[in-house]
């Protein structure tokens, strides 16, 4: 019968020491100030035509909508927060997600280049 | 603590190996096979939004031969820009309901307490705000469809309609799921006991919000 409370204390532990304390509601409020200062930042250069044409604004729209993506997914999903689990969970098939996106556009860009 | 009641009693949970509920571990390998799914949706925007033998265009300006009169860009950037920040705002109030009800058992005196305590406020507001967001994407697709633009014309209203669609699809199961939280709040009440199924549809719709802040960038501002 010793195993089971082994088992528990081991979960406590993982659950216990893994496991930080959800942020408060003004830090819920700074990151959503900063998410709209972000998408507004997005949509500004969006209308700026001489930054359009130049070779910085895909790398900007892809940074800024990352750092999006990344604030979300820490401060109001909790990933930074929550058991390393569930980190791995999203990492995982989100790094098989973004290999997939590249390796795509990359397979049918350079097909591209072949057929025209 | 051997005695499943009681470790459910002292977890919130029944026990498990790794000492996590088997449901938050379930919707976040869900939301990991959701990203793959959203992935596959993009790229196939992004590879075939360009190879379209006839218009609309997303970006470009469509004049004849190409189309039967001169087409400006469909994608109309202000509105998609509102429905962005409608559902960015309908994320702060999903985590202001969560954190409601992991607060909901704290006394509140002042009113600014009982308004930021307040599960039912913040539930029916995070689906308010994605009502709203279904509400631009209909108008969005209303207006596509009569400049000439629908899932038969050419690959990009097929990949497009598609992509933005599926997303739709998701946020209206999501603005179902947060109605059902809002019906339990009304009926019974959510206690901090609650905060695990409250979390769950949080972190559904949180997916759904960082998913929307892909295809904003990837197929509204990129070009």
């Amino acid at each position: 019968m010793a195993q089971p409370d082994a088992h528990v204390s081991h979960a406590d532990h993982a659950a216990l020491g893994e496991i930080k304390e959800h942020p408060t509601w003004s830090v819920y409020w700074k990151v959503a100030v900063i998410l709209t200062l972000i998408t507004a930042a997005e949509v500004w250069v969006y209308y700026i035509p001489s930054f359009v044409a130049s070779h910085l604004f895909v790398p900007t729209l892809l940074i800024l909508s990352a750092l999006k993506f990344a604030i979300v997914v820490l401060f109001y999903m909790h990933l930074r927060y929550d058991h390393r689990l569930f980190r791995a969970l999203f990492t995982g098939p989100l790094i098989i997600a973004m290999v997939t996106i590249v390796s795509l556009l990359f397979l049918f860009g350079h097909l591209a280049i072949h057929t025209h | 603590m051997a005695n499943p009641a009681a470790a459910l009693e002292h977890h919130g949970h029944t026990p498990t190996t790794t000492g996590l509920d088997h449901r938050k571990v379930a919707i976040w390998a869900f939301i990991g096979s959701e990203c793959m799914l959203f992935a596959s949706l993009i790229s196939t925007y992004l590879i075939y939004k360009g190879r379209s033998v006839k218009g609309p265009f997303p970006h470009e300006v469509c004049s004849p031969p190409v189309c039967d009169t001169v087409m400006k860009p469909i994608l109309n950037i202000p509105v998609t820009s509102a429905s962005t920040f409608v559902l960015l705002v309908s994320s702060l109030a999903m985590v202001l309901a969560l954190a409601a009800v992991e607060n909901a058992d704290q006394p509140k005196h002042t009113l600014g307490e009982k308004i930021l305590g307040s599960s039912r406020l913040w539930l029916f507001m995070t689906a308010l705000l994605g009502t709203t967001f279904l509400g631009f994407q209909a108008f969005e697709f209303t207006s596509f469809v009569h400049e000439g633009l629908t899932i038969r014309t050419n690959l990009f209203g097929s990949s497009f309609f598609t992509l933005t669609g599926f997303h739709g699809a998701h946020v209206t199961a999501g603005v179902l799921w947060l109605l059902t939280l809002l019906a339990i709040d009304i009926r019974r009440g959510l206690k901090p006991k609650d905060a695990l199924i409250v979390d769950i549809a949080a972190l559904y719709w949180h997916f759904v919000d960082v998913v929307w802040i892909a295809i904003f960038t990837l197929v509204y501002l990129i070009h």
